[in-house]
């Protein structure tokens, strides 16, 4: 165990450092930071010396080599856009993502395994033919259109939700949360169900197919054979028995509601960080992208690292085959 | 399903329970961020606009553009170099500092400092003495007749607070070294800051101790400004009543705001013009099928591509009307001779026999760089531009990118690397010599001389002219010698001027405020009425 671990680790910290390195060589074609730093009647003697002292013209791997070592500290500098400090800037931003991708999760699952529990026991009914098309809706259409979609229904047509933004938030120490004010909540609903549906679609399907696969199993037959109830039949067993992919599925796409955020983000002018990145993008604001570029990537081999162990743990196969020979 | 309908019925008391109930708080959202709270660290319209309504210069602009005074009540020129403000008595601070000379000499000293990014708003070798507490006299090296031009953004700032809060230094636009005023404002303005998260909220409260209320027709007590990003969330916000204004409204959604009734739309003509640009420095052009030499470098050629383009179809079919072409580098509103030029008609057959003169009957291939996210319509203007090329001939291959990358490539940090594009401009200080300097002077290959005359564009005799309006006194013998001047540069045919873009804010029917043609929207102009 302790040397799957450290292998993963390996590979963990490997992954930041092409990542660095990917997102470095990226930055040579955002544009040139400058000249959104600083107003038209700048002159060019000016912008040299801000170049300069930003280390701009230094060459390459005298930029490469102090990025990678600032980056090995945690020290991304301050945005060139905001001029504060990047930690500062993606700490404020953080809690606006995670409780917009933990709200979508949450309403993914809570939607997605009914529906598909429903749609897979129930294979032939008009509700489980109308809720399938539904929710291919869900993975057919942009999450882009949906937002606006949804933003003209619930907002300018009825009034009932907020258009854009995070509501009030209350501070909890470092921690700004929309969980505990009205307008905090309201303003929830609509970008968590638009970053929500792909992933409710993707489990509702998952859990559906294999709903099928295991209702068709010879040990369900024999629990039907030995006259066992319906309910237990299909929760106390076949359900137990579709969960496994299902949460692994779940995992890995916990990092992608983080990642995807950014499009949600933009369409409600959510204040996370994806929105910040988007910013800082068509700022050249590279200190803010660097930073954000290696937290998700942290973030997803910390939940592809979870997601294995917990596989582990699970399934005696693979905990052997972990293990290695005994 | 009983419980979606709980779930609504939450949702329905929810909504009661938090509407908004504040009727003097006007919400004003707009595309971008108020990135720095410095008023020397950026020189934008918009960060400045913002500024303005918490800090104030020695001179303001009313609605109509004119300066009229601001912390000075009064000024006169004693001598061509010397110029006496009187200042402005018992204004304070936010802070509660007094306002005195030794404000007005701590900025200056201040907008001097190596990292301010408006430096040029007050001559590099001016001096400024106290007279009294309430006097200064501003000493010249030579004669400014422009000299409080664009006063009305150099912002007087307080010494006390500043030592204070450790904020002497201008806060550099890299964000090394932040100081309070990138996070802080004290002004002596209509309203203070009282939060300000950046590129989320920021908040204003009334400062009712301006000494300008009894003459401002607002009735503001609180102002929360957001940024939203995407065109169609901000129309969405404002056709469904969470704020009070935009800007820009994007021009397809124009009709929309219009007709909703609850809403209009307010537009105008804006400061910018927008102009197409040829490479006239290289002697061959990087991105065309010629080779040997510049076509762009023969009149002819430059004309031919001026006749060629219809800017009226622009106007009705990508900019839906919201234009107005030009046919100088200048708009209308900031020079008041402009109305004697005319634009070279559009004329597809004069083109093509233009061309044919130049010795290229059968036109020739180019590419043309754009940015797409910079100006109204921006790429479809060029996508415009290129199909009408196309009629005579010449064959244009379009390259639409980002901003960040286009500015930098055709800029000089990129060594002016395009053969044809398009750029827009606006005079700050609301002046033509602005244009002169930055646009149309000749300029050397790192831009000295003119560093946003992308193309190369150069003619000694307009130059020479140059160095004499800015030193000319007399505004009639001035607008004389910009006349001239401009002159050349259209019988030159140096540039394709376009249009100027139309404001376009939406405004609730509640609202009701002053659109200044500069894009400033100051909100101790603005009435809401329940």
């Amino acid at each position: 165990m302790l040397v799957f671990l450290v292998r993963r680790l390996a590979e963990t910290l490997l992954v930041l450092v092409v990542v660095a390195l990917v997102a470095f060589v990226l930055f040579r074609f955002v544009g040139d930071p400058i000249n959104q730093m600083v107003g038209q009647d700048v002159g060019i003697i000016e912008r040299d010396r801000l170049r300069q002292s930003l280390g701009l013209d230094d060459s390459l791997p005298v930029q490469l080599a102090r990025f990678l070592w600032n980056a090995l500290h945690f020290d991304f500098g301050v945005s060139y856009q905001f001029k504060q400090p990047v930690a500062g800037l993606i700490a404020a931003r953080f809690p606006a993502t995670f409780e917009l991708a933990a709200a979508a999760a949450l309403f993914a699952i809570a939607i997605g395994i009914p529906v598909g529990i429903y749609t897979g026991i129930h294979r032939h009914t008009l509700l489980s033919r109308w809720l399938l098309s539904v929710t291919l809706v869900g993975i057919s259409l942009p999450p882009f259109l949906i937002g606006i979609l949804l933003i003209y229904v619930f907002a300018v047509s009825l009034h009932w939700l907020p258009s854009y933004g995070r509501g009030e938030t209350v501070a909890l120490g470092f921690w700004r949360t929309g969980l505990l004010t009205g307008s905090g909540l309201r303003a929830l609903v609509l970008p968590a169900v638009t970053l929500g549906l792909f992933q409710l679609t993707l489990i509702a399907r998952l859990v559906r197919s294999e709903m099928l696969e295991v209702l068709r199993a010879d040990f369900i037959r024999f629990a039907r054979a030995r006259g066992l109830s319906d309910r237990a039949i299909y929760f106390g067993h076949a359900l137990k028995n579709t969960l496994v992919p299902v949460m692994t599925i779940i995992g890995l796409q916990i990092g992608s509601i983080i990642a995807f955020s950014i499009i949600t983000e933009t369409v409600f002018q959510w204040p996370g960080m994806g929105l910040l990145f988007i910013t800082s993008v068509q700022n050249a604001d590279i200190p803010v992208m660097a930073a954000y570029l290696l937290l998700v990537a942290l973030i997803f081999v910390s939940i592809n690292l979870v997601v294995d162990l917990l596989y582990a743990a699970i399934d005696p196969r693979i905990r052997d085959a972990v293990r290695g020979p005994v | 399903m009983p419980v979606r309908s709980t779930f609504f019925a939450v949702l329905i008391i929810l909504a009661s329970a938090f509407a908004p109930a504040h009727a003097a708080t006007f919400r004003h959202a707009f595309q971008g961020d108020l990135k720095s709270l410095d008023p020397y660290t950026l020189n934008e319209t918009f960060a400045l606009a913002m500024l303005g309504n918490v800090y104030e210069g020695l001179t303001r602009r009313d609605a109509d553009l004119k300066i009229v005074p601001g912390l000075a009540t009064g000024w006169e020129m004693l001598e061509p170099t010397r110029w006496r403000f009187h200042l402005r008595r018992g204004v304070k601070f936010a802070g509660g500092e007094d306002f005195t000379a030794d404000d007005v000499l701590f900025s200056l000293d201040r907008v001097h400092q190596p990292e301010s990014q408006i430096r040029t708003r007050v001559p590099a070798d001016a001096k400024v003495e106290k007279i009294d507490d309430y006097t200064v006299d501003f000493v010249l090296a030579r004669p400014y007749p422009d000299l409080i031009g664009e006063w009305d953004t150099w912002y007087i700032m307080s010494r006390r607070w500043a030592e204070a809060n450790g904020a002497l230094k201008v806060q550099p636009p890299t964000g090394g070294g932040l100081n309070a005023f990138a996070l802080k404002a004290n002004g002596t303005g209509p309203y203070v800051i009282v939060s300000h998260e950046p590129g989320v909220r920021t908040t204003y409260k009334r400062n009712s101790g301006w000494w300008g209320w009894a003459e401002a027709p607002g009735n503001i007590d609180e102002v929360v400004f957001t940024t939203i990003k995407q065109d169609a969330t901000r129309v969405a916000a404002l056709l469904s009543g969470e704020v009070d204004m935009i800007e820009p409204v994007p021009v397809q959604d124009m009709q929309r705001v219009a007709d909703s009734g609850t809403t209009k739309m307010l537009t105008g003509p804006e400061l910018r013009t927008i102009h197409l640009y040829f490479d006239q420095k290289r002697d061959e052009l990087k991105y065309a099928s010629v080779k040997g030499r510049n076509p762009f470098k023969d009149q002819r050629v430059r004309q031919a591509f001026y006749q060629a383009i219809d800017i009226e179809a622009i106007k009705a079919k990508v900019m839906r009307g919201m234009s107005v072409p030009s046919a100088l580098l200048i708009t209308p509103l900031l020079f008041a001779r402009a109305g004697e030029f005319k634009r070279y008609p559009y004329d597809p057959q004069a083109a093509r026999r233009l061309l044919a003169e130049a010795g290229y009957p059968d036109g020739f291939e180019l590419t043309m760089h754009c940015p797409n996210d910079r100006y109204v319509n921006d790429e479809p203007i060029c996508l415009a531009v290129t199909s009408m090329l196309a009629k005579i001939g010449v064959k244009v291959t379009l390259q639409a990118m980002p901003k960040a990358i286009f500015f930098d490539r055709a800029g000089p940090s990129g060594g002016y690397d395009t053969s044809f594009g398009i750029l827009g401009w606006t005079p700050s200080g609301f002046d033509s010599l602005n244009v002169l300097l930055n646009i149309t002077g000749c300029r050397d290959d790192k831009g000295l001389g003119g560093p946003f005359n992308y193309g190369g564009y150069c003619n000694p005799k307009a130059d020479e002219l140059t160095a004499k309006i800015q030193v000319e006194t007399d505004p009639v013998k001035r607008n004389e010698m910009i006349y001239t001047y401009f002159k050349m540069v259209h019988d030159d045919a140096g540039f394709i001027p376009l249009h100027q873009q139309v404001l376009s804010w939406g405004v609730s029917n509640k609202i009701e405020l002053v659109q200044r043609a500069d894009d400033v929207l100051l909100y101790h102009w603005i009435r809401k009425s329940d």
